[in-house]
């Protein structure tokens, strides 16, 4: 997945992710690896205690992660405006 | 209230904002033009087939003036096994004269777009993301609320209509109760991949002239048995190629989406189009796969939603559209916007003209034609069943291997008992597939 993702361009933004996981949620509902699995860009990964990392500035921005979280697990809106991934073929 | 900065606003440059934004500042209305990405296209991807007649009826010279990449005159569609592929191959010249369908790269396409934009007036602010509508109480309407404007960070634009052109994820529609999430079963995750492999290699490999193009899909093993398929689009040094995967599906599966797209690009019918190319992109974007079911609310008091934010895709198993419907869309609000603005009235009920426009065009005619075919797409025998069947039937009208022939009735009898599908599931998908399509 690296090396796929080593191909973009990505404008990180250093001061402020766009992702945030509210853990009790995922270990509660147990969306956790649906999330890591849909997730095309591998940006989640679950960790032996059940909580999810999060590789933002990995993150593709297409919206699947939140799309099948449970409701309230994931807070995701788009990087501020200029950061994130920016493609050049697309 | 404050005199408004702009008549129209339009969030996000992709082809449904970009053409509501060009023909309303054509036709004379201040519009600014918003996209957070650092430049217009920058955070837009499709599989890359737009079908472009809409195109040319705004743009009649795209063809030699927009970064369009080669003409499709061929559109293959495969059933796949591990180690086989049987199909349907269909070339025609016709298909180029006139042009029906070109193959875009959006970061190049969008960009063009959002450049005539400005060049009849319209005002383009990249790099900025919209945080949230700006609205105002507006007692006895459904929502309870009319949309005067929207915020980016500190700043406050108002305009007297809003354009939600923001993507299939379009936050603004649900943020102000317009539109819900969809479900899992409504949406697709495509996940892709451009290849440099030169001109001549793919002119040779896909068998197609100078500027002409290969539209390749696959059902089956190409997504591992997972609801959905692959593409392979012919640009016109590289190629698009990856899977679309219906998202309750690959839940169910259990399956990762880029292990899937791994062994789609590893499958043996995929790289002998591909190999010895260069990756140099790898994407993903979300596909909302409902239709007409999908379509809901599109207008409020002071906003409408265009594009794949409205959920105006059609995926009809043959064609996957999505751009055109964006267009058609774009160009439906736009109308509505300026009769609205002209007669002063940008309530929901002055910007109704929006979805008559829509179902009096093609936009609105081809969801209601083909409401019937998401439903037909998730039988599952189409992602698992069908190719094995096909390629025994193929193995014994092809594999003479010296034994008597037998009628093709009996093959296909034959070939249908050592299936799981059965005769009467067949004859119910074939049915379902007429009526659908």
């Amino acid at each position: 997945m690296a090396e796929r993702l080593a191909l973009n361009h990505f404008e990180t933004d250093e001061e402020h992710s766009h992702i945030e996981v509210d853990q009790e949620r995922v270990r509660a509902t147990g969306c956790g690896p649906t999330i890591v699995a849909c997730c095309p860009a591998r940006v989640y990964t679950a960790e032996p205690d059940g909580s999810l990392s999060v590789e933002y500035a990995a993150c593709l921005e297409c919206g699947t992660c939140l799309a099948v979280a449970a409701p309230g697990a994931l807070r995701w809106h788009y990087p501020r405006g200029g950061f994130g991934v920016a493609f050049r073929e697309g | 209230m404050t005199e408004p900065d702009f008549d129209v606003a339009v969030v996000g440059a992709g082809p449904a904002g970009a053409l509501t934004a060009y023909l309303l500042a054509r036709d004379g209305h201040s519009v600014v033009l918003i996209d957070r990405g650092a430049a217009p296209g920058a955070k837009n991807l499709s599989g890359g087939v737009l079908y472009s007649r809409v195109l040319g009826q705004v743009f009649p010279d795209y063809l030699t003036q927009a970064p369009v990449e080669r003409r499709i005159t061929r559109n293959v569609v495969q059933f796949c096994t591990p180690d086989s592929a049987v199909g349907l191959d269909a070339w025609t010249g016709r298909l180029a004269d006139p042009v029906n369908a070109v193959t875009v790269l959006r970061a190049k396409l969008d960009a063009w777009l959002a450049e005539q934009c400005e060049e009849v007036g319209a005002f383009a602010m990249s790099g900025v993301r919209v945080d949230e509508l700006l609205t105002e109480p507006a007692p006895g309407t459904a929502l309870g609320r009319r949309v005067i404007g929207v915020r980016a960070g500190d700043d406050e634009l108002r305009a007297h209509v809003v354009v939600a052109a923001d993507g299939v994820n379009s936050f603004l529609a649900r943020s102000i109760g317009l539109r819900q999430a969809p479900a899992t079963h409504q949406l697709a995750v495509g996940v892709k991949a451009v290849v440099e492999l030169g001109a001549e290699r793919i002119e040779d490999r896909f068998g197609v002239g100078a500027d002409e193009g290969a539209a390749h899909a696959f059902v089956g093993d190409c997504t591992q048995g997972v609801a959905g398929g692959g593409f392979c689009y012919t640009n016109r040094e590289s190629v698009s190629l990856g899977v679309v995967l219906r998202l309750d599906d690959l839940v169910a599966s259990g399956r990762a989406a880029s292990d899937v797209f791994e062994h789609y690009l590893a499958h043996p019918a995929v790289q002998r189009l591909v190999r010895g190319g260069t990756m140099v992109e790898y994407g993903s974007h979300l596909v909302a796969e409902g239709g007409l079911a999908m379509l809901g609310e599109i207008a409020c008091d002071g906003m409408v939603v265009v594009g794949d934010a409205a959920g105006l895709t059609i995926n009809s198993g043959l064609t996957v559209r999505g751009m055109d419907l964006a267009i058609g869309s774009g160009i439906a609000a736009a109308g509505a916007i300026h009769d609205a603005l002209t007669s002063t009235d940008t309530s929901k009920a002055g910007l109704e003209g929006y979805r008559r426009r829509l179902f009096d065009g093609f936009v609105g005619q081809d969801l209601t034609t083909y409401a019937k075919a998401p439903a037909f797409l998730e039988r599952p025998r189409t992602y698992v069943d069908y190719g094995p069947l096909l390629e025994e039937i193929m193995l014994a009208v092809f594999g003479l291997d010296t034994t008597p022939r037998r009628p093709m009735a009996r093959v296909v009898r034959d070939a249908l008992r050592a299936s799981p599908v059965r005769t009467r599931d067949l004859v119910a998908d074939a049915w379902a597939g007429v009526r659908a399509l």
